[in-house]
């Protein structure tokens, strides 16, 4: 059986220091939502509080209807991953796989056949008799995730299980974690600082910062529309320049440039951000349209071009990012002109707090 | 549930806090009444501590202890600091062999030395009479200051040359390397580089060396002769033919333990200060030499290492020799031994059997309380975790009068007991075990139990399911060490022990004062057989790398 994870109101103290001040979230039956931020952003102490593991200084925690904020961590039915694998080293594998199983009065064979299963998903079958120590990182992640997913948990929760990883293994236990939990089905919590591994892994994601979700939503709508400033600039990169809207003809104007934006939610005239991001830049030379800049520097980077522009309005420099093609770089000191596709940036509020489009 | 659980773990707690409270703090505190309490009058009185500073006699005790103490610690650093980083530093002929036995060295009783070294340098020892009668050179006096530093210096710089080595395997190669690169190497790397690492360390070493030079009762008692210590002048007024005057032998203790606390307290206060932690990726490896340094290196580490064993080699060999009456005489047997077995049967089972008891009750205790100021911290705990390192400055004699006066009335009446035995070796062994079992269980990540946890297994079944088995070869390592030096133990049984309760050690003391060496070498040898053995036995367990005593 696989559940909705309703949080209201958490709150996390340690002594008089507040780290979660008032959270809620609705995590959906069977997805696999990621709590993404920052180090000290709170993610992983909310995730321990979900596993018990952590006391709840307030709010409520449900998986479905039933409220978990006293149960003993025994009792929740969670299968955890964590960061460093936790495997028990005097544990052969399958003893490892079977602990859980154990704990639950089940009849020999019923043990023996579901451990097997296990193993032989997760492709350590062979290895069932070996201590952890004989196996690599990979393996022992897998042996992580069987030994959690055996007593069919009601969730996964899984605290940073790549970041022990190297890169290359990285990206294949990724896709072993992505395709499992859509196979078994199961509602899972996970946690990492890695925006690319959120995005690749995630049905929905929170991003949070100082113990505060930021946004929750699919990973194409927090990148496309970010909520904040803090989202836009955690979630890949981006260039805030400064402009002005006046409401009675849309227009927004930044330096000597302006264009309309026809999809604001702002009434009256004033200062707002712009978010844009490296690739919504059209660099030309010729038409002399747009903002005029000066490349400072360049970087081929072999797909793309990285250049370093400095604004000429107000001297701030920005990044863009080009197509590379076969003709030269632009030479250093060379004039530009950067051109924004309007219909991809962000407007928001002077303080970063608000994104205005809607 | 979750008042069930506070209740276990609490309880738990307030069980231990209260054995501690029985066996520990009232001992102590009744000890310090008797201190000042006048038997015939309660009322509050400071007369014996006037007595013990006013009489010079009483006072110069302190003063000797002081004395050869502070020597001893010194020399065991500056005899085993060159050792252990020669040994880190230096590919040497032989070395694991030279490792255990500057362990043996160090496992045995002190006292078993002095007698040894009494044979071979003493009036009519070995060496002397050869001097004397082939060369006619006479050799000084080895009796008093000078003997009971020769003795405890062999004995302990064990101790330190363990501790630093175990230091320098985290000191990073890239230091060395480092320090060379910027123009410092040779002797002055050693005290500009080295020496300021291994600080800390040798702080701790040094404070243990210390503690258990100034308890020692059984050398200055064999070779001291007229350089008084202050154990022995405790055990001396205490157990006095004419009747021991209790209060006194208390208010020497309460002194003893004042001046232990504040040595305790010092080297907390420096080490804190120079203290931090090293971790190294490139660990020293030893190199070759030659020359003339090859030569220096092997010469110090065969000299030392041969002078440390003598005196259990030639115990060794004396244990064969016949006898006659209390002098050796021509010839070779086994009557010793024949005797041995004839008259002590019951002592080497006592000698198994309660620190086999004692053993069982610090490996159960200690668990539970480093467990307990690991995992679950909180005021009672840290009560717990100071109480429980108080017996790490309570002198061995000490604490045997505290323990005897305490229970040798009712309600709890203890004394001629092998109770009072295992209670005596529980407590003054828990904190050793206590300390590596925190080590140890700092090393486990708290996320192998929350896994457990995670997978329906109870708080208690985690425990023993989980943390025991990755504990256990620690501890069982730990265990022996503590095995080890509680059949050797002398100055708190000398003082607790009856006929039928008599170990080993104090068979052999007891022989070695009767005057009837044979027996006493025999006795010693199989005491010294009994540690090798465990020795061994430890050195499978552990893979030799992290002794620590």
């Amino acid at each position: 059986m696989s559940v909705n994870i309703i949080i209201k109101n958490a709150v996390k103290k340690y002594g008089e220091h507040t780290v979660i001040s008032d959270i809620s979230v609705d995590i959906k039956d069977k997805e696999l939502f990621t709590l993404l931020g920052p180090s000290g952003c709170g993610k992983t102490t909310l995730l321990r509080m979900i596993a018990g593991f952590n006391s709840i200084e307030g709010g409520e925690f449900f998986f479905n209807d039933k409220k978990i904020n006293d149960m003993e961590v025994s009792q929740r039915n969670i299968g955890m991953v964590f960061q460093n694998y936790a495997i028990f080293p005097h544990l052969t594998v399958r003893q490892n796989v079977e602990f859980g199983l154990k704990n639950r009065k089940l009849s020999k064979e019923v043990i023996q056949q579901e451990t097997d299963k296990f193993l032989k998903l997760m492709q350590i079958y062979e290895y069932r008799d070996r201590k952890p120590e004989q196996l690599s990182g990979g393996q022992q992640q897998r042996v992580a995730l069987a030994r959690a997913l055996v007593i069919k948990p009601d969730v996964l929760l899984m605290d940073e299980p790549l970041s022990n990883l190297d890169a290359k293994l990285r990206l294949e236990m990724r896709q072993v974690i992505r395709d499992i939990q859509k196979e078994v089905g199961i509602t899972t919590v996970y946690v990492t600082h890695d925006q690319e591994e959120a995005m690749a892994i995630s049905d929905r994601i929170a991003v949070m910062n100082e113990g505060v979700i930021q946004h929750i939503g699919a990973p194409q709508e927090i990148y496309h529309r970010p909520s904040n400033k803090f989202v836009a600039t955690f979630i890949g990169r981006t260039n805030l320049l400064d402009a002005t809207y006046t409401h009675t003809d849309k227009i927004i104007k930044v330096g000597e440039d302006s264009f309309t934006m026809e999809n604001l939610n702002i009434q009256q005239d004033l200062p707002v951000m712009l978010s844009v991001r490296p690739e919504d830049f059209i660099l030309n030379k010729e038409d002399q349209k747009g903002l005029k800049g000066i490349i400072r520097d360049s970087y081929f980077l072999g797909i793309n071009t990285h250049q370093i522009i400095e604004l000429t309005h107000n001297n701030q420099t920005v990044e863009v990012i080009q197509e590379s093609s076969l003709e030269n770089l632009s030479e250093k000191g060379e004039a530009v002109y950067l051109k924004i596709k309007k219909h991809k940036i962000n407007v928001f509020s002077a303080d970063g707090k608000t994104n205005y489009i809607g | 549930m979750k008042k069930n659980k506070f209740d276990l773990w609490g309880s738990i707690k307030i069980i231990m806090l209260g054995l501690y409270g029985i066996f520990l703090i009232y001992p102590l505190i009744n000890l310090l009444a008797q201190a000042l309490v006048d038997k015939d009058t309660g009322q509050l009185t400071l007369t014996y501590f006037v007595k013990f500073f006013s009489v010079p006699y009483y006072f110069n005790t302190l003063l000797n202890s002081f004395k050869v103490t502070f020597c001893v610690t010194i020399l065991t650093v500056i005899l085993a600091t060159p050792l252990a980083y020669i040994f880190t530093r230096y590919n040497i002929y032989g070395k694991s062999v030279l490792r255990i036995l500057i362990i043996l060295s160090s496992m045995s009783a002190p006292f078993i030395g002095a007698y040894s070294w009494i044979l071979l340098l003493g009036r009519s020892g070995v060496i002397t009479q050869f001097f004397k009668n082939i060369i006619g050179i006479t050799i000084p006096n080895i009796y008093g200051f000078v003997g009971i530093l020769l003795v405890l210096t062999l004995q302990l710089y064990p101790l330190i040359f363990l501790y630093v080595s175990g230091a320098l395997k985290n000191v990073d190669n890239s230091l060395l390397e480092a320090s060379e690169n910027l123009g410092t190497s040779g002797v002055k790397r050693f005290f500009l580089v080295i020496t300021p690492l291994i600080m800390p360390t040798l702080l701790a070493g040094g404070l243990l060396v210390f503690m258990r030079a100034l308890a020692d009762f059984g050398t200055p008692m064999l070779i001291g002769e007229g350089f008084r210590t202050f154990p022995v002048t405790i055990f001396n007024e205490f157990i006095s033919e004419m009747g021991g005057d209790d209060g006194f032998a208390s208010a020497i203790s309460i002194i003893a333990i004042i001046i232990t606390t504040i040595v305790f307290l010092l080297q907390k206060y420096f080490s804190t200060r120079k203290s931090f932690t090293m971790s190294s990726i490139n660990k020293i490896r030893p190199v070759d030499t030659k020359g003339f340094k090859k030569f220096l290196i092997h010469f110090y580490s065969y000299g030392l290492v041969s002078i440390s064993i003598m005196p259990q080699i030639y115990i060794f060999y004396t244990s064969f020799k016949n006898t006659n009456g209390t002098t050796f005489a021509p010839g070779y047997s086994f009557n010793s031994y024949i005797a041995v077995f004839d008259r002590v049967g019951k002592v080497i089972v006592n000698t198994m059997t309660i620190p086999a008891t004692a053993l069982v009750f610090i490996i159960g205790l200690a668990v539970l309380v480093a467990y307990i100021t690991v995992r679950r911290p909180g005021f009672f705990s840290n009560v717990l975790d100071t109480v429980s390192m108080v017996p790490y400055i309570i002198p061995g004699s000490v604490l045997g009068i505290a323990l005897l006066i305490a229970f040798n009335k009712p309600p709890i009446y203890l004394s001629g007991t092998m109770m009072i035995m295992v209670i005596a070796l529980i407590i003054r062994r828990l904190p050793y075990t206590i300390r590596s079992s925190v080590a140890i269980l700092q090393q486990i990540p708290m996320n192998v139990e929350e896994a457990a946890l995670s997978l329906g297994s109870s708080k208690m079944k985690t425990f023993y399911r989980i943390t025991m088995p990755m504990m256990a070869a620690g501890i069982i390592s730990g265990a022996i060490l503590s095995w080890i030096t509680m059949i050797s133990e002398l100055s708190t049984a000398i003082l607790l022990y009856t006929g039928r309760t008599k170990t080993l050690t104090i068979e052999i003391y007891t022989q070695i004062i009767r005057g009837n060496y044979g027996i006493a070498a025999a006795l010693a040898t199989i005491l010294a057989v009994l540690t090798t053995i465990s020795l061994l036995v430890f050195n499978k367990i552990s893979g030799d790398d992290d002794l620590s005593l």
